[in-house]
């Protein structure tokens, strides 16, 4: 077996909770809440992991914290060798580690045209290719636009024109990691499937890793290999996609899958409602995180804190009482 | 079965640099006393000129060409502006997008609801009463105490509920959910979609449910509108369109979902093409350009096809669309 | 920015608002730099002999208490004008990009004392800072120059704050630090670019508010020095006189309107093409 290409050990982000010299007057330990905590994760090369969860969970700032946008507390990440923890040359690495935000058109600088946004990798790094005319439009071309659209500006792209130019861009430099955030949000339904089509041809091309985060749970099984599942900046059950996807252990995994609504009005569910809401990162619940929503919840539920364990479906979870039946079964 | 709120052969124009833009053109639909109907459609399909256009707010470049809009048999084009006020919040009432956005940030709940019923005369204890009723009907717990807090103090879930509690107060006989819940995330969705429909039991209103997700539709409406680019392209009750599309556009559609797919498939489906010019829409059927079915016919405007169960279809080839 | 630029200007001909706003300005700038041409006499010749003349085909504005021709002293008083609005506004404005861009992208203390200072500077009356100014300094432009410099910059300082702070946390600038764009690239590339459209538009609207400083304070006679053919100086000069030669104020007063007008109405059509949410117009 491979090393992991991306490799994420007890992970920890804290945010500021109160600002300026109020902080003098809180007490230290009410400073920050934590938006992630205890992440470990390898991803193994040309692996796509999926990271789904509700606001809030902390995926988005996991993301952001392997690009070194968001500053770590404590915590390893280790990206092909080298040590993303120990102050790199970020402009080196971000040669090598792309990443797509979520608005398709707000992503992109609104006053350059196409062809400067898809040739804007090469600028920032020096790197001007020979024939930069050509380059832009084999870039555009592998995204699948034609290059009518390289004097266009971002404001004139519908939301599956900017998404492509937005995969042009992440490819221009030949990423070995591409951290994709939402790559379907704000694109309609008719368009999700060209997209994800594009990330997919584009993977298998250039044998990309992929992190993707998401919280459109019908797009999982086609575009992921494992799915890391996150409540409250942890990962609360992790697992290969068909398993994870038909026989979740963890209870909210199970809830946030039923709470999937299908396009099919015969289809009939009895469905795990949770009740409430996810809680303040400023109040997180003792015990198990979840159990004051979880329907199956036990009396030591509320003192005994679990830890990621190995789970009847071949995945990690982190549940005192995983369940065992498939979906379909129950 | 009598239609609490029809519209008819509507069409609203936009005064643009460009020219006129026809965002809706002839939209035909009904929505059945104390029934929930789900308008579905992609971006640029005239959904948002749609609910402007019920509820007599369209912007100052838009205005209604054509057509009429019935509420229990009224026209409320044209109708007086304080009698639209009246009508608004009484009879008609709205649940927007983004309950951040739509509740006054600067009146507590219990002052906007109170505001809602200031044409009762009862006390203004009464009024409190009713208002804390109606939050404790939506599920928020300790809903006295809730009638003096803001809304940047609740979270995302419980602003929307009281977004609704705000719509339900009156018994309106017409509530227009604009997608709802698609700021929410999914667990919340749910317990939104299961309260509308306890609510639309109990007061008996009629809902008009404009939303983007087909599984939304799927599980909370009775009946469907199509829409695509300013028409309205089929209509009928959810089972029916679901499972028996006659419109190609609803066909692609519901393929597109990746929701139905049970399996790992090798290529996602998707719509190629994009929406046709509204400045200068074409002629004949609006899906044509991007249609597998199109033939020589289709630049003619198409039939409204009446197939079973009050299930149509604006398509000459209506009866050969398959899934 | 070539392609930008080019479809600015088109679309600038395209709005008559704008092309009137144009074609008053060219017309001053032409005065301004044909002004020894066109003077059909010399500015500061004096012709007792003609005092007070009514405009006729010899004065083709009159003349005033010295004889002196009012439109030579004019068209003269347009380059007096158009330097100081553009040098103060030049200067106003660098200082306010800098100062507004350091305070957006600053640490939040900066941003605080920077804040304080625009208020302050904002706070204090242009004509008390004048006076207290003229006792000072020297009489002549650069006064003028330094007393719409210390009350304007603010203003520049503070809409150049406001919008670096919302861009700065957008998502293409957090995209551009992804791809590992240096801090320079972002605020010269990404950044500035954004900031520059609202800025212009300032400037516009401030031109023609300099002009006026200028000749209010010609016109208190803390500004040019006597003699100086500034507008402001004009419209005093014509002052004294209104009730028997109504038309040296007439005329002086003229020009300060046209261009006032001028520079508002450009200030408009630019924010109406700067900005994309009106120009989309749906």
């Amino acid at each position: 077996m491979s090393a992991p290409i991306l490799s994420l050990r007890n992970l920890r982000v804290d945010f500021p909770a109160v600002h300026g010299w109020r902080a003098l007057l809180t007490p230290r330990d009410k400073r920050h809440v934590r938006a992630i905590d205890d992440v470990s994760i390898d991803i193994m090369p040309g692996e796509t992991l999926a990271i789904v969860g509700e606001s809030g969970s902390g995926k988005t700032t996991l993301a952001r914290a392997v690009n070194g946008l968001v500053p770590l507390v404590a915590g390893e990440v280790w990206f092909d060798g080298m040590a993303l923890h120990d102050r790199p040359d970020w402009h080196s690495v971000r040669q090598r580690v792309a990443m797509m935000f979520q608005d398709p058109v707000g992503s992109l600088s609104p006053r350059k045209t196409v062809r400067d946004l898809v040739l804007e990798p090469f600028a920032i790094h020096g790197s001007k290719p020979a024939r930069p005319e050509d380059k832009a439009v084999a870039l555009l071309a592998a995204a699948g636009l034609g290059s009518d659209f390289l004097n266009r500006y971002p404001h004139q792209l519908s939301g599956g024109q900017a998404r492509r130019v937005g995969v042009a861009r992440a490819l221009a430099l030949t990423p070995a990691l591409v951290l994709a955030d939402e790559p379907t949000a704000g694109l309609d339904v008719s368009v999700q499937g060209e997209i994800l089509n594009l990330l997919n041809r584009i993977k298998a091309d250039h044998g990309l890793t992929t992190l993707i985060i998401t919280h459109n749970l019908n797009i999982l099984r086609h575009i992921a290999d494992r799915i890391a599942v996150m409540y409250l900046g942890r990962i609360v059950e992790i697992g290969p996609v068909e398993r994870l996807l038909s026989a979740p252990t963890h209870p909210y995994t199970r809830a946030l899958m039923a709470a999937n609504p299908e396009p099919d009005p015969t289809a009939r569910r009895e469905r795990l409602v949770l009740k409430g809401e996810t809680p303040a990162l400023t109040a997180r619940p003792a015990g198990c995180e979840f159990h004051p929503r979880c329907p199956v919840a036990r009396p030591d539920c509320a003192t005994r804190v679990p830890v990621l364990a190995p789970s009847p479906n071949g995945g990690a979870v982190s549940c005192h009482y995983p369940l065992t039946e498939d979906i379909d079964q129950s | 079965m009598t239609d609490t709120l029809s519209v008819e052969r509507l069409s609203v124009h936009y005064d643009t640099r460009e020219g006129v833009l026809r965002a809706l053109r002839e939209v035909s639909l009904a929505v059945p006393a104390g029934q929930i109907v789900g308008v579905v459609g992609e971006s640029g399909c005239g959904k948002s000129t749609l609910i402007n256009a019920l509820l007599q707010l369209l912007p100052e470049n838009a205005r209604i060409a054509d057509g009429a809009i019935r509420l229990n048999g009224e026209d409320l084009v044209g109708a007086s502006s304080r009698r639209l006020r009246d009508l608004r919040g009484r009879e008609i009432s709205v649940v927007f997008q983004d309950p951040m956005t739509s509740l006054n940030p600067v009146l507590s709940i219990g002052r906007q609801m109170r505001d809602i019923q200031y044409r009762d005369p009862v006390s203004r204890a009464e009024k409190n009463r009713r208002s804390a009723a109606m939050l404790a009907r939506v599920g928020i717990p300790d809903p006295v105490a809730k009638l003096d807090v803001y809304a940047h103090e609740l979270s995302g879930g419980m602003r929307q509920r009281v977004a609704i509690a705000m719509a339900a107060l009156m018994k309106p006989k017409v509530l227009i959910a604009d997608e709802p819940t698609t700021a929410l995330d999914a667990t919340l969705e749910v317990q939104i979609i299961e309260l509308l429909q306890d609510l639309q039991r109990e007061i008996g209103c009629s809902i008009l449910f404009i939303s983007h997700h087909l599984g939304v539709i799927a599980e909370l409406c009775h009946r469907v509108v199509v829409m695509y680019a300013g028409e309205a392209v089929e209509e009928g009750p959810v089972e029916e369109v679901f499972l028996r599309p006659a419109h190609p556009y609803t066909a692609r559609l519901i393929e597109c979902d990746p929701g139905r797919l049970k399996q790992k498939v090798a290529q996602l489906p998707s719509i190629a093409g994009s929406l046709p010019d509204l400045t200068n829409p074409p002629t004949g059927c609006i899906f044509r350009a991007r249609c597998d079915h199109a033939t020589a016919a289709c630049a003619q405007k198409p039939p409204r096809v009446e197939l079973d169960n009050g299930h149509w279809a604006a398509c000459h080839h209506a009866r050969e669309v398959q899934i | 920015m070539t392609a930008f630029r080019h479809t600015l200007t088109g679309r600038l001909l395209a709005d008559p608002l704008a092309v009137v706003a144009m074609l008053i300005i060219a017309g001053m700038v032409m005065v301004a730099l044909l002004a020894d041409v066109i003077s059909p006499h010399d500015y500061s010749a004096m012709n007792l002999v003609d005092r007070f003349s009514p405009p006729s085909a010899t004065y083709w504005l009159g003349t005033d208490n010295l004889g002196r021709d009012t439109f030579s002293r004019l068209a003269q008083g347009s380059r007096i004008a158009l330097y100081v609005a553009l040098t103060a506004v030049t200067i106003s404005g660098a200082i306010g990009l800098v100062l507004g861009m350091i305070a957006g992208f600053g640490p939040r203390w900066l941003d605080n004392s920077l804040l304080f200072i625009f208020d302050t500077a904002r706070a204090y009356p242009t004509i008390i800072l004048a006076l207290a100014l003229a006792a000072l300094l020297p009489r002549g432009l650069s006064t003028v120059v330094i007393v719409v410099v210390i009350t304007s910059f603010s203003e520049y300082g503070r809409v150049v704050r406001t919008q670096t702070l919302s861009l700065k946390n957008a998502e293409f600038i957090l995209a551009e630090r992804a791809m590992g764009a240096s801090f320079g690239r972002i605020v010269f590339h990404h950044i500035l670019p954004n900031v520059l459209g609202p800025f212009f538009i300032l400037a516009a609207m401030n031109l023609p508010v300099v002009i006026t400083i200028e000749a209010g304070m010609s016109f208190l006679g803390i500004g040019v020095p006597p003699g100086t053919p500034s507008w402001g100086a004009t419209l005093k000069d014509g002052f004294d006189y209104i009730r028997t030669t109504p038309w040296i104020i007439l005329a002086g007063g003229l020009p300060l309107i046209l261009v006032t007008l001028g520079f508002t109405f450009l200030g408009e059509a630019l924010r109406d093409q700067l900005d994309p949410k009106l120009r989309k117009g749906r």
